[in-house]
């Protein structure tokens, strides 16, 4: 998924002279190696600096230009989160804050590494956006989308590398619109970000056993798609929402306060990461597993 | 260029102190009416912030916007900045006589928005990386605009300030011209007893990178000296040594003027002390 936002941000910057990349010390992957050579004016490395990395980045948008703040999601938000909310979304900039590798992808480097919680702490500062797209594709779109919007500030959340592609046939990608990856009658799964692919095989073992199953991206966690959400709530028998975040403020607690505003009859199910550090180690899929989040444990009760 | 006048070739001292007696007298009446100032920051920067306005920051001839830029990184001392703007018709009357009520639009802290208020601060340690992000910008579009920004000894002490220090001279930002406000006071006391081994602050600054040049920071004609004779090959820092309160003489170097606003006894014996020691 770095990859691809690396191969949109040089597009855009191709053609907008007033993109720019602010990184905090981060290894220029892909094509971003080649936007350093090729605009190396545009290209900014702060080093460790990650406070100074978000206050460029609103100087440079005080002025007009758009620019992406980029490295590993828990330095990008968290060591800098008063620039955050003061420089960028209290003055409502649109600078692109890109947090990379969100989630437990860096299942191996412990919880300082783990960004559980950014969807709930970035959605409770007003004029941010938040997106997080389920694969390379929608990352392509959501990219793009955040270098030409003119709005304010975004959250953009994304995998490392290795998502498949699970958008091939989709419908197309509408930002603050659920995406409908496929559409079934019984039950939907209401999905985002990288676990998407573990929700796909989620609704392939459903299918297996005979129930019919919307697949959605909900790629647009803030402003959330309520009315979206309302009609998938009152359309499918069953709702499960599975995500890579903590139970507060993520997609499954805003999913489930809409339910009650829409006195939703449906059975509703809630896949989180735990409200706590996991002191485990090992595969991103490990973790996740280590959280309650893996097919079988996801099957089991909701089956 | 044609149509931009440079800034001032030669600094005149006298109307300048008249200037600066002047915003001080509005800041003392304006604090009758709304008890929501920080008077000794705003008089301890009056000088740095008059020379920006009226001698370094360029005006174009048709009334367009400068092509340079002032940030108010303690934005704390801002009401110096209203008054000012007041003066130059970039505020009006009725804006100032509405400060901090519920049908003003201005408050204690510089809002992004507000007419002539180009960046939002009140948080320390923001502003002078604001201020990278756009002399970067303005030095990308070969605009020539200069950033001016305005800065506390307090301040230095976040981590924020110095990895912004850093980036201005790594950079290669000359068109950073920074004023720090040396009052060397902070809410609880004198900046050099807290941390007594940061002074002298010009050391650190060349250190850095920086030109670093030390004034009287009540001298408009030594400020704006410094400035207009810089090297102009790295960003520079003019450290205005400053009296917290200055012209009021119970007020100067008491932290209470930190927030305090005058009672209308104090405000009368100040107005007296104003006009008669800055003549």
């Amino acid at each position: 998924m770095r990859n691809t936002f690396a191969e949109a941000l040089y597009r855009e910057a191709t053609a907008n002279p007033d993109i720019y990349v602010v990184v905090a010390d981060i290894s220029p992957a892909g094509n971003m190696a080649r936007f350093a050579t090729e605009f190396p004016g545009r290209f900014i490395n702060v080093g460790v600096a990650e406070q100074s990395m978000i206050g460029i980045c609103a100087g440079l948008a005080l002025k007009g230009c758009r620019p992406f703040a980029y490295t590993i999601a828990t330095f990008a938000l968290y060591r800098p989160f008063e620039m955050v909310r003061d420089d960028l979304c209290y003055q409502n900039l649109p600078v692109t804050v890109v947090g990379m590798g969100a989630g437990v992808i860096y299942s191996t480097l412990g919880g300082t590494h783990h960004a559980q919680e950014d969807i709930a702490i970035a959605g409770a500062v007003p004029n941010m956006q938040i997106i997080a797209p389920c694969d390379p594709a929608e990352c392509m779109e959501a990219t793009r989308w955040c270098a030409r919007q003119n709005v304010g500030p975004v959250y953009l959340r994304i995998g490392k590398a290795g998502e498949p592609v699970l958008t091939g046939t989709a419908e197309p990608w509408v930002f603050g619109k659920l995406r409908y990856l496929r559409r079934g009658r019984d039950v939907c799964i209401l999905t985002h970000g990288c676990i998407a692919k573990l929700a796909a095989e989620v609704a392939d073992r459903l299918e297996a056993r005979g129930r019919s199953v919307s697949l959605v991206s909900a790629h647009t966690l803030k402003p959330l798609d309520r009315e979206g959400i309302a009609e998938a709530l009152r359309h499918h028998p069953s709702v499960i929402v599975i995500e890579e975040h903590a139970p507060l403020g993520g997609l499954a607690a805003q999913t489930k306060e809409i339910a009650w505003d829409v006195q939703a009859g449906c059975r509703l199910d809630a896949f989180t990461l735990q409200d706590r550090f996991i002191h485990n180690y090992g595969s991103w899929e490990d973790l996740l597993d280590a959280h309650g989040l893996s097919v079988e444990q996801i099957l089991a009760r909701v089956a | 260029m044609s149509s931009m006048t440079r800034h001032a070739e030669q600094f005149d001292a006298k109307a300048a102190r008249a200037r600066c007696r002047r915003y001080r007298r509005r800041i003392l009446d304006i604090s009758q009416k709304v008890p929501a100032l920080h008077i000794g920051g705003a008089f301890s920067c009056t000088e740095m912030v008059d020379v920006i306005y009226n001698a370094l920051m360029r005006r174009r001839a048709n009334g367009a916007p400068s092509p340079d830029t002032i940030v108010m990184s303690k934005g704390h001392g801002c009401i110096i900045q209203y008054v000012i703007l007041e003066h130059l018709g970039v505020l009006n009357r009725a804006d100032l006589d509405a400060y901090c009520t519920p049908t003003g639009r201005l408050g204690v802290h510089p809002d992004y928005g507000n007419p002539g208020i180009e960046a939002s601060t009140g948080a320390l340690g923001h502003g002078l990386a604001m201020a990278v992000g756009m002399a970067l910008a303005e030095r990308g579009r070969g605009t020539g605009g200069i950033v001016y920004v305005v800065l506390s000894d307090g301040e230095l002490q976040e981590g924020s300030t110095w990895e912004a220090v850093l980036m201005a001279s790594s950079l290669g930002l000359s068109n950073i011209v920074a004023f720090l406000d040396n009052n060397d006071f902070q809410s609880l006391g004198r900046t050099s007893r807290t941390h007594p081994t940061f002074y002298p602050v010009s050391d650190k600054l060349r250190a850095f990178g920086w030109e670093a040049v030390e004034v009287d920071g009540h001298d408009g004609a030594a400020l704006f000296s410094a400035v207009a004779h810089r090297e102009a090959s790295c960003p520079l820092m003019v450290v205005g040594r400053t009296t917290k309160g200055k012209g009021v003489s119970y007020m100067e170097n008491e932290p209470i003027w930190h927030y305090r606003s005058p009672s209308p006894e104090e405000y009368r014996r100040a107005v007296v002390e104003l006009e008669a020691t800055l003549q």
